[in-house]
This record gives C-alpha cells, sequence and structure tokens, in this order.
C-alpha cells in the first residue's frame, strides 16, 4: 500500500518536473515581463508532493512495513520511536529522498524570494534546477527506490546498526545535505547567470543568503559528524580525516572561499568570473563526495552498503554535470582587468580564497589519491592523518595571521595606521603562550606557532569587535566567525598537547597509575535491556594531585537485530576536561583492553563550532531585515 | 627596540620549548598504521588480533632503541605501503606530496602578478 | 588561443580524473599482501614447539621448498585446510614449518592427536610477535618459499583444493 503510494507520488514528481522544464522553455519565449502563475503553482506541487512521498516513507518507517525491502532492512519493530523515525534517513535510498527533497524545495523557495531579479535569470535557474531534480529523481526511481517490494513479506526486520543509533548522527544528514545539496541553487544560478549574462552586483545578492544558509548548515552538520565520532567510534578523537569526512570537508572549503569573494562582487563589482566557479565547483564537489562515499570506491570506517551499479550513475551525471559547466564557462568567460590595491580588503580576501584551495586541493588529493595510484601502479597506498597534518598545520599559522589582519583592512586602499596595534597584538600573543608553556607543559614547535597563531587571531578579533561596538557598525556576525575560529584552532591545539591517552590490559580488580591518575577496574556485571545485553564495567580513576574520585562505566553491548558487538565509551564531560574510557574483551583470556584519555577542552571545541555557524546565521537574519 | 623585545621574548619562549623528549612515542607510532582487517581504523584504535600483536611488536622495536622511520619501514617491507597512514615520499607518491606546495605556491604568484599588474598602470 | 589551450588542457585533465574513477569502481578494495612475493625471508628465530631449540634459516633450507603455515587450535578454517596439510605432507620435495599461533600448548597437541600431524617441523609463536616478521595479518595464513628462501606465493586464509594442485605442480617440477 504504502509502497504504491511512494511510488506513484515518485512518478509524478517526475512528470512535474518535465513540465516544469517545459513551460518555463515556453514561458522564456513569451516577452511578458513576469513568470507565469502556472510555473508557481506546480512548482508548489512539486515541493508538496516529495514531501508527501517523503511522510510515505516515514510512516512506513514508524508502522514497520516490511513489505517494503528498505524498511526490512534498516528497521525493527522493537527499535525506539525516534530510531525509527531517523532511520528513513540513515540509509542510502532513503537519504537520496532527503537529497532530492532538498533540491526540489530550494527550487522553489528560490523562485518565490528573487522576485526583483529580471525573469530569464530566475527561469534558466529554475530550469537547470529541474534538470538536477530529474537526475536524481530517475537515479532514486530506477537504481535505488525506497519504496521497492519484498516478497513473501517478512515478518521482523534486520534493525538498524546500533552504531547508527544515535542523535548526532540522526540530524547529521538533514543539516548537512541542506549544506551541500542546498549548494545546488547557486550551481543552477551561476549557470543561467553565464546563459543571460546577469552578472555583478545584482547577481551576488540573489545568491548570497543561500551561500549562508548552505554554510551555515553545513559546519553544523559537519559538526554533528564529528560528535557522532567521538562518543560513537569509542576512539576518542572527533575528526580522523577518514574519506567521508573528507568529502563533507571539501563543499566546506569552496563554500567558504565563495561566501567571502561574494563580498567582493557585491561591493567591489569585481571577481565576477572567479565567483562563478566556486559556485560551480562547491556542488561539483558535493557530487563528487557523494560518488566517493556511496559508490564502495574507497575504503572507510563508514560506507554505506556498496553497489558498483550507484557509482557508474552517479559518474555518469557528475560527468556530464562538469563537462556543460566547463564548457559554457570558456564560452561565456572574457578577460576582464582587475583593479586591486595589494593593501585592500579585496586583496585579503583572495589570500582567503588562495588558502581555501590549497586546503580543498590537498585534501581531495589525499582522498583521491589512493584510486590513482592503485588504478596506474596497482599499489595500494593509505593517505590519513599525518598526511594532512604535515601539510595542512604548517599553513594553517599563516592562515590564521592573515585571517586576523584582513577583516581590519579597509575596502580599495587602505592606510596603515593600525601596525603598531598588531604588534603589540602579537606580543601579547607570544606572552600568553609563554605563560601556558612556563605554567603547565612545553610541547612542539610547531604547537607554539600554532597556539600563538590562534591567541593571535583571538585577540584581533576581540579588539575588532570593541571597535565595532564603538562605531555600531554592523560586522558583528563576521567577527564572531572569525573569533569562534580562532578559539576553534587554540582549543584543538590544547586538546592536542594537553590529551593524556593510555591503553592497558586490566583484569577485574587490578589496577594501573601513571602520572598522577590510577585506574581502578571495580566490578565488571551483566544487565539485559531491551534490545542489547550489557557487559559494564566499573572504573574509579583516582587523581592524587586533585585527590579527585571519578567513576566511569564503559560498556560492552551485544544486539540482536541485527547481531553486533559495539563497544560504548564512558565520558564524563566537564568545562575543562573530559575523561574518556573504553573497554573492550581479549579473545581467549581474562584481561579487558581499557583505553584512558583525559581530554581537555572538548566541550569548548564543539561550542566553538556552534559559534562559527551562528555567526553565518546572524548575517543572514541581519541580510533579512535590511531587505524587508 | 621593540623588534628586540620580541624576538627576546621569541627565543625564551622556544628554549624552554625544544626541550620535549625525542623519545619515540608508542601511541604516535600506532595511530600511523593502519589495522590491515579492519574498516579504516588505525592500529591504536583497534583491539582485533592483528592489533595486538603489531603493538607488541612495536614496543619491542622501541624497546630495541629502533627509529621511528625504521619500524614503519620495517612493517611497510612485511605488508605494503598500505599499512602507514603517512605515504613514505617516493616516486609513485611524489605527486601527492609536491603538487599541494606546488598548488599554494602558483597561487600565491597568481595573486602577486595581479596585483603587480595594476601597480603598473 | 591561449584560452583555447587552457580549455582543452582542462577538459582532457578532466577526462583523465574520470577515466581512472571509472576503472576504479571496478577494482576490489579489499587489501591483500598476496602481491608481496619475492622477497627474501631473513632473520626467522622460531621457537621449536617441544625441543628446547630455536629454528632458523638453516632449517628452511633443509628442502628444495618449505611451506611456512601459521595454524592454531581456535580458528576454526585451520580445521577446514587440515586435510590439505596431510595431504602436502607426503610431497618428497616439500617441508612442512607449522607455527603455532598465539595458543595453548594442551589445544594444540590436543588438535594434532584428533587431526593428524602434518608438519615436519612445528614451532610455536605463543604471542605472536614473530607471525609479523613473515607478514601474516590473520590465520590461516601460509607462505611457500624455495631453498633461497624467497617467497613464492602466499595463501590467505585456508588452502583450498586448487591451492593444493598449484602447489603439487611447482615442487614436482
Amino acid at each position: 500500500m504504502l509502497s504504491n503510494i511512494g511510488n506513484t507520488l515518485l512518478f509524478l514528481n517526475i512528470l512535474l518536473g518535465i513540465s516544469i522544464i517545459y513551460l518555463s522553455l515556453q514561458n522564456l519565449k513569451n516577452s511578458k515581463i513576469l513568470i507565469s502563475k502556472k510555473i508557481y503553482h506546480i512548482c508548489l506541487f512539486q515541493s508538496t508532493f516529495i514531501l508527501i512521498c517523503f511522510f510515505t516513507l516515514v510512516s512506513a518507517f514508524i508502522i514497520s512495513d516490511f513489505s517494503i525491502i528498505n524498511v526490512y532492512e534498516n528497521s525493527h519493530s522493537l527499535k525506539p520511536f525516534f530510531y525509527k523515525f531517523s532511520g528513513t534517513w540513515g540509509n542510502h535510498e532513503g537519504s537520496l529522498l532527503l537529497w532530492v527533497i532538498i533540491l526540489t524545495i530550494f527550487s522553489f523557495l528560490f523562485l518565490l524570494y528573487n522576485k526583483h531579479h529580471p525573469k530569464n535569470y530566475r527561469i534558466y535557474s529554475l530550469i537547470i534546477q529541474n534538470v538536477l531534480i530529474l537526475g536524481f529523481l530517475f537515479f532514486l526511481f530506477f537504481n535505488s527506490n525506497p519504496f521497492s517490494k519484498v516478497l513473501p513479506i517478512p515478518k521482523e526486520g534486520l534493525g538498524l546498526n546500533p552504531i547508527l543509533q544515535d542523535p548526532a548522527l540522526a540530524i547529521h544528514p538533514p543539516l548537512l545535505y541542506i549544506g551541500f545539496v542546498g549548494s545546488s541553487i547557486y550551481f543552477s544560478a551561476a549557470i543561467a547567470s553565464l546563459l543571460t549574462n546577469y552578472s555583478g552586483k545584482l547577481f551576488a545578492q540573489s545568491i548570497k543568503n543561500w551561500v549562508l544558509i548552505s554554510w551555515s548548515f553545513q559546519t553544523l552538520g559537519i559538526l554533528a559528524g564529528s560528535v557522532w565520532a567521538y562518543y560513537e567510534l569509542g576512539w576518542g578523537g572527533f575528526w580522523f580525516w577518514d574519506p567521508v569526512e573528507n568529502a563533507s570537508l571539501l563543499p566546506w572549503f569552496a563554500m567558504s572561499a565563495l561566501l567571502h569573494s561574494l563580498i567582493v562582487l557585491e561591493k567591489r563589482n569585481l571577481l565576477y568570473f572567479w565567483v562563478i566557479v566556486l559556485c560551480l565547483l562547491t556542488f561539483i564537489l558535493s557530487v563528487t563526495g557523494t560518488f566517493l562515499v556511496r559508490s564502495g570506491i574507497l575504503n572507510s570506517v563508514h560506507t554505506f552498503a556498496n553497489d558498483p551499479s550507484r557509482g557508474v550513475y552517479i559518474l555518469v551525471f557528475l560527468s556530464l554535470m562538469i563537462f556543460a559547466s566547463v564548457l559554457l564557462f570558456f564560452n561565456k568567460f572574457k578577460n576582464t582587468s582587475y583593479n586591486l590595491n595589494s593593501n585592500s580588503k579585496e586583496t585579503f580576501i583572495l589570500i582567503n580564497n588562495w588558502f581555501m584551495i590549497f586546503y580543498l586541493i590537498t585534501v581531495l588529493l589525499g582522498t583521491v589519491y589512493p584510486i590513482f595510484t592503485e588504478v596506474l601502479t596497482d599499489h595500494k597506498v593509505s593517505v590519513g592523518p599525518p598526511f594532512y597534518n604535515t601539510v595542512i598545520i604548517p599553513i594553517v599559522i599563516l592562515f590564521l595571521l592573515f585571517m586576523s589582519v584582513g577583516p581590519q583592512i579597509q575596502w580599495i586602499k587602505n592606510k596603515f595606521y593600525n601596525l603598531n596595534l598588531f604588534f603589540k597584538i602579537l606580543i601579547g600573543s607570544i606572552f600568553i603562550n609563554f605563560s601556558i608553556v612556563y605554567l603547565f607543559k612545553g610541547y612542539s614547535l610547531l604547537s607554539n606557532f600554532i597556539i600563538i597563531s590562534a591567541v593571535f587571531l583571538v585577540i584581533s578579533s576581540l579588539v575588532d569587535l570593541y571597535k565595532s561596538y564603538k562605531k555600531i557598525k554592523e560586522n558583528y556576525s563576521r567577527i564572531l566567525s572569525h573569533l569562534s575560529f580562532g578559539f576553534l584552532i587554540l582549543f584543538i591545539g590544547l586538546n592536542y598537547n594537553f590529551s593524556i591517552e593510555k591503553d592497558f590490559n586490566l583484569k577485574l580488580g587490578e589496577k594501573k597509575n601513571f602520572e598522577n591518575y590510577s585506574v581502578e577496574f571495580k566490578d565488571l556485571r551483566l544487565e539485559d535491556f531491551k534490545n542489547y545485553k550489557a557487559v559494564i564495567g566499573e572504573f574509579k580513576i583516582y587523581n592524587s594531585e586533585k585527590n579527585l574520585n571519578q567513576f566511569l562505566y564503559p560498556e560492552i553491548r551485544i544486539y540482536e537485530n541485527p547481531s553486533t558487538i559495539t563497544y560504548e565509551a564512558s565520558i564524563r564531560s566537564g568545562i575543562l576536561k573530559d575523561y574518556y574510557i573504553t573497554m573492550s574483551n581479549i579473545d581467549r583470556s581474562d584481561y579487558y583492553n581499557i583505553k584512558f584519555q583525559k581530554k581537555p577542552f572538548m566541550i569548548w571545541i564543539w561550542i566553538s563550532v556552534i559559534f562559527i555557524s551562528l555567526g553565518g546565521f546572524l548575517r543572514l537574519y541581519q541580510n533579512a531585515k535590511k531587505d524587508y | 627596540m621593540r623588534i628586540k623585545i620580541t624576538i627576546f621574548f621569541i627565543i625564551v619562549n622556544f628554549n624552554i620549548v625544544s626541550a620535549a623528549d625525542s623519545s619515540v612515542e608508542l601511541n604516535k607510532v600506532l595511530k600511523n598504521l593502519r589495522c590491515l582487517i579492519c574498516q579504516g581504523q588505525s592500529v591504536a584504535d583497534s583491539n582485533s588480533e592483528f592489533a595486538q600483536t603489531i603493538k607488541l611488536v612495536v614496543q619491542d622495536q622501541i624497546a630495541d632503541g629502533k627509529s621511528e622511520k625504521e619500524i614503519y619501514d620495517f612493517l611497510v617491507e612485511k605488508y605494503g605501503e598500505w599499512i602507514v597512514y603517512k605515504p613514505p615520499l617516493n616516486k609513485v607518491n611524489s605527486v601527492l606530496w609536491l603538487f599541494p606546495y606546488l598548488v599554494f605556491v602558483i597561487g600565491g604568484l597568481l595573486i602577486f602578478l595581479l596585483l603587480k599588474k595594476r601597480n603598473n598602470h | 588561443m591561449q584560452k583555447k589551450i587552457i580549455k582543452s588542457t582542462i577538459i582532457l585533465f578532466i577526462i583523465f580524473i574520470i577515466g581512472v574513477f571509472f576503472i576504479g569502481l571496478n577494482k576490489n578494495s579489499i587489501y591483500d599482501t598476496k602481491n608481496l612475493v619475492g622477497q627474501k625471508i631473513a632473520n626467522v628465530q622460531l621457537e621449536h614447539f617441544s625441543e628446547n631449540r630455536i629454528i632458523t634459516e638453516v632449517d628452511l633450507k633443509k628442502n628444495n621448498f618449505t611451506l611456512i603455515n601459521f595454524w592454531s587450535s581456535w580458528c576454526s578454517p585451520c580445521r577446514k585446510e587440515h586435510p590439505m596439510l596431510l595431504k602436502l605432507n607426503k610431497e618428497k620435495n616439500l617441508q612442512l614449518l607449522g607455527v603455532n599461533f598465539k595458543d595453548k600448548k594442551i589445544n594444540a597437541l590436543k588438535f594434532l592427536r584428533d587431526l593428524g600431524d602434518p608438519y615436519n617441523v612445528l614451532a610455536r609463536d605463543e604471542l605472536g610477535k614473530h607471525s609479523i616478521n613473515f607478514g601474516i595479518y590473520g590465520i590461516p595464513e601460509s607462505i611457500l618459499i624455495n631453498k633461497d628462501l624467497v617467497i613464492i606465493k602466499k595463501f590467505i586464509g585456508p588452502i583450498s583444493q586448487d591451492d593444493y594442485r598449484y602447489i603439487k605442480n611447482i615442487v614436482r617440477k
């Protein structure tokens, strides 16, 4: 039943997409200034139908309709309600439906909110966006149909992988998709802009809020994924440079670059073609990321169930997108003369883009390099954290310094009256770093530079904040994001240098001493829960210096549907530090492998990222207030 | 004068710093090794049979005074380059290591040229 | 003109990347060490299972070919391959070196009593450390080497009927 409704709605959406393209092409021919009401209506239908289609799938998950293969494979009747719901997008097919929803709704909203822009530009954006929608609808309908039936109807589902049953991971895909699928709209707009020669400030104004939305959500989505990895994977880290994580970071770099250069286009009418390149690149990278993640071409912790036919489809679609963009771009490209002064805000924004592109290329290259060596030399290599850390971190120092100075430079031409100030700030930063080293613990030369430059950015942003407060200029959003970014790097640096990680084996009753700490294995018990059994350990952490006791209870969980063993970390989060313990059994022995970690400032890392993204939302709010 | 103060600060600062130890850190080495039988996990993060064995061997090699590089080389010889997360710089991996810097230099050059062009006008 | 060159370079580059992705899709992404053949085995220092002595390279040169087999009583695929090892034991040109991996002595002896003992020489690797020197990452795994201690082939997982035939062909040549 639900399966038929879903399929009908999907099919209807394909028809609607085709009719929108047809009507839009008709509409281009007539000379009326307004877009015909019919198109608005069909777009509204399109968005409504795809939402109903999604709710059909959600209901199938909630009532556990196992006649649908997707529900059967990814749900279980005993699963908690919340995870039945979020399980809808916890699999390839369901998440692809979420893709299409965001493509469709953004298409409608973009049409709705750009009424003062020329008709042809809007119509072309709509056409291109609908071509994208159709491309993904075909993929969804014919290759990855979430409503496929299974016969005979199974009595019970296979269940959702327990490590995916986590609140952070439940909200992770929607956030991330609003981010990088949302970037489709400025891909379409960029193509429309090239086709209709609608360039310059007005074009920048038409897409700037969309870039802000996608960037802010992308930031939050990456955060949710990272929080999940910290709590659920049990390794105590929050970023592993895994291909799947990199896939979400690549569009973020492109968006961040775009976010900045768009300001130059809006204020100074410069860099139009560069902005176009970034618009196109962001969505192309999003689709590339999806290809890398979904096709199984890479070896990762988080791969979806793989199927090469998906890979082929996305790859063909991706190539068409790339070739169309490149050909059109070169067809329209004109060499324009740039009027830039080396000491101006424009230049500093270009410098931001320069760094962003460097990060982007490095991460992209590192992610796909194993594919190249395997295909070309039949030789497998791993590119992991040490590669990225070695290449990226030294450059981050330089980046932070530019980031501190850049915002305080004026448009067009700046007089360097504030050199003195930066000098004082630099000395202050060095002094703070020196105090940390002196009072607590020394660290590597590189870490010193990182912390100095992060503190430099923080102080500069605070000075910036003070100045803006006096002048009542509305750039709090930028200051907020920059300040939080400075704090983010600072906390990551401190977290990295002040973490304690210990890996040891203990028997029940034994105790391990190191530095000022002792970890005692006090108790082990077996408990039955609704959908799993758990072996729960009790550990006493004692800090002799502070005379502090903490109890932690890591678990080994044995799930039956599907049958999996997971290792649940026990985490005591505090304002200054987290204590983190995981426990795993060692085969054929009474010993348990214990990983103890002290992670300083974890909460502050999360908070910094939230504030980075809040900066984006604040700007969005300010823009909206200005417009109405 | 101000420059002198800064330089003084920097020197004092880094002298304390460079006292950091030079011995090979077990955990750091383990984090740079891939657990071959796991999905995208490092040896440090895994508790599989294979990871446990590697941990013992690396521990022994550090105790024998082997350098980090010697340990990686030994394991690469036995298991192939797949086992290390930091690909060694050789002919095959040269593009990986050099291309990012090339992009960085070219990017900087482009911005420089753009600004210079304007100054000549 | 300049624009055309840049355009064609970029397009060719993209075609190259997409081509690589396309071929990459059809490659098996599971890693194994089967390609690591042709290396010479060195620094062999294995503890003998029952005698108080160390097995070294000298022991590996006693026959034209040696099959080094890593096994344990707790590993169930090892039981599956055992009949193949018993058959290989009859080959004249081949000696079998068993390495008992992370096992209890009593269990290992019981295993051999129940299923038969195919090994010419039996070593013991209680902590599994020596297996790393042979590039082992899971058991059962076997390595076929010749008199010069050069690895001819690696068998990852249990030895199959095909593997048996392959080994037979090589040692009889």
